[in-house]
């Protein structure tokens, strides 16, 4: 049988319970990573016309933080230049024609795909848009590569 | 309580002994055991103290050094916090201004890198001589606990540290440490996130840090502190040695704690601030070039405690290397003391004359066989050819993490065979996976050049 003065106790601790709790959900909701709120179409980089890039050829924008590639066919691929292993920047060796980490070595292709581990899996891509013949990029979110070549064609 | 000895004359006199009831000069043993129960630092520490203990080669005064470079790191924090400004476009210009323009603002901020580097080197050693004396039995199992959370705080210290110069080393250290936590199964990338306060590391990570180290780390710590000095006063002290086998002394001789103890103390605490100020004179704290995201360095490595880490990311599966070894080692650590044990040793140095050959034995196939592993798999190991089809996780992760605990098993059953109790058996794979970790360090460190190639350390 519970009586009134126990009955109380058991409410105070409950409540100082609650208390902590709610201090752990705020604690939790300011470490909450911050995004960016951005406007729509704010993250669109305007590369330039199709006519400039040759093909074969990769340009960097380093105010977009991406590589924009032309392969062989002269598809268009906006690649992260963000390493997929640990985060390192990895610039383009035009001589071996590959993307080559500084940091663990790894590899890759221009199209973006893993041509030497560790890294787990390919670059990640940000949308490209080709639009009365200008080259325009969306810089506000990047896509996980999923192996498969998704060039875009003029 | 005595009663009050003679009544002070003048009211600046009476203040003086409000301050301290005891007098400062004592002039026998009874003023002495009366300063260390009046003060409120010294009455967390007994009147009298095992004159066993007392030896520095039993502790060499590790505990003590982590309080004394814990003191010096606090000091200078606190200047560095009136010059540091945790801002990408501030945080590098106020650190070169602070060696060029601040008086001593160099050897300030060199008596901190020097102090908080040396504090991973002190603290580890002090939990390896707290585990070979064995002083985590009964009473002292939770304070095992209590300082391998605190070895933790200041390896966290040290990092969040790490990245407030904001040059290229600390940019990309950095970088890769929080690029590990990515490939944490499920929770991976929301940890990654609130590590870096986005997406990427920047300002939101450089805040993160700044708070991290100079407010909620270092009261984790003091609270850390305090308990664990508490509970070693509670075990009755620091374990008293005993030769093997020998009973534990129910009665062991006693000798004051002031002077005997406190003076050994504080002689040691001096010849630590001469070595760190020597350091701190004769080298200085690296400083690259100002952090550029659109640049990694070649080769970019993680600070020097992680190179182990990042040495295991070389020869494991991301999963593994990351996260299935090291949650494992933090797990074995926390179970040793609560282990179940055949016998109680603690005070043995390294238990008895067999687990000294044990853990020598031991330490030598560590050494021996780490850097043959690490040679084998950078010369003709190569899973990804000999097993293609199989997933990297099981190839490179669960199959050589199996082959390591296959060996540890093997090693601790002979081991368990040759000593006939348990105790020895898990102290040999101790000393085992602590060299070996010490070996994976050493390699990662020392012997990893550009893009973490082997090369030898004065061709770097």
């Amino acid at each position: 049988m519970t009586s009134r003065r126990s009955f109380l106790q058991r409410v105070w601790l409950v409540l100082g319970g609650v208390a902590a709790g709610e201090y752990v959900a705020i604690a939790f909701d300011f470490l909450r990573p911050r995004r960016l709120v951005r406007g729509e179409g704010a993250g669109v980089v305007v590369a330039g016309p199709v006519a400039r890039f040759a093909p074969e050829s990769v340009t960097a924008f380093p105010a977009g933080r991406f590589y924009l590639a032309r392969l062989a066919d002269g598809g268009f691929v906006a690649l992260s230049r963000v390493c997929t292993h640990l985060g390192c920047t990895v610039p383009w060796d035009a001589a071996a024609k590959r993307f080559v980490c500084p940091c663990h070595a790894s590899s890759f292709a221009i199209s973006g795909a893993v041509l030497s581990p560790p890294a787990p899996r390919g670059l990640d891509r940000y949308p490209v848009r080709i639009e009365n013949g200008i080259v325009k990029v969306d810089t506000s979110e990047a896509l996980r590569a999923d192996g498969s070549v998704q060039a875009v064609y003029a | 309580m005595a009663a009050p000895r003679d009544e002070p004359r003048g009211i600046l006199h009476r203040f003086w002994r409000s301050v301290f009831r005891a007098p400062l000069n004592p002039r026998d043993d009874t003023d002495r055991k009366r300063i260390v129960v009046s003060h409120l630092f010294l009455h967390n520490r007994p009147v009298r103290v095992s004159s066993a203990t007392v030896r520095y080669t039993h502790t060499f005064g590790l505990g003590g050094m982590s309080i004394v470079l814990f003191g010096m790191l606090a000091a200078t924090g606190v200047l560095l916090m009136f010059v540091y400004e945790p801002s990408p476009g501030y945080a590098y210009d106020s650190i070169v201004s602070l060696r060029a323009d601040v008086f001593f603002g160099r050897l300030v901020r060199n008596v901190h890198y020097w102090s908080a580097n040396l504090l991973i080197v002190v603290a580890t050693l002090h939990l390896v001589r707290v585990y070979l004396t064995g002083a985590y039995y009964g009473a002292r199992q939770l304070n095992w606990v209590l300082g391998l959370a605190l070895l933790l705080c200041a390896m966290g210290s040290n990092f969040t540290g790490y990245l407030l110069p904001w040059d290229q080393l600390s940019y990309w250290a950095t970088t890769i440490v929080t690029g590990m936590l990515g490939y944490a199964p499920l929770v991976g990338g929301w940890l990654q996130g609130v590590v870096r306060g986005g997406d990427e590391i920047g300002a939101a990570t450089l805040v993160g840090f700044y708070a991290a180290h100079t407010t909620l780390l270092p009261v984790l710590i003091v609270a850390l502190m305090a308990l664990h000095f508490w509970r070693v006063r509670k075990a009755g002290g620091v374990v008293v040695p005993r030769a093997p086998g020998e009973e534990t002394d129910a009665r062991p001789e006693k000798v004051l704690f002031l002077p005997h103890l406190l003076l050994r103390e504080f002689a040691v605490a001096l010849c630590l601030v001469a070595f760190v100020l020597v350091l701190a004179v004769g080298f200085d704290a690296p400083l690259g070039e100002a952090a550029n995201p659109g640049m990694s360095p070649n080769p970019a490595k993680a600070p020097w405690y992680f190179a182990g880490f990042q040495e295991l990311l070389l020869h494991f599966d991301p999963l593994f290397a990351v996260v299935v070894l090291p949650l494992l080692a933090v797990l074995l650590l926390l179970s040793l003391p609560y282990l179940r044990y055949d016998k109680d040793t603690s005070g043995v140095l390294l238990m008895s004359r067999e687990g000294r050959r044990l853990a020598l034995a031991a330490a030598l196939v560590a050494v021996v066989a780490t850097p043959l592993w690490i040679l084998a798999d950078e010369t003709f190991v190569d899973l990804a050819a000999w097993m293609p089809g199989v997933p990297p996780v099981l190839r490179n992760g669960l199959l050589p993490a199996v082959v390591c605990a296959a060996v540890v098993v093997a090693f601790q059953l002979a081991a368990r065979r040759r000593a006939g109790a348990n105790n020895e058996a898990v102290q040999a794979s101790f000393v085992l996976l602590a060299t070996v970790f010490l070996i994976l360090t050493i390699a990662g460190f020392w012997f990893r050049g550009p893009g973490m190639a082997l090369v030898w350390p004065w061709a770097r």
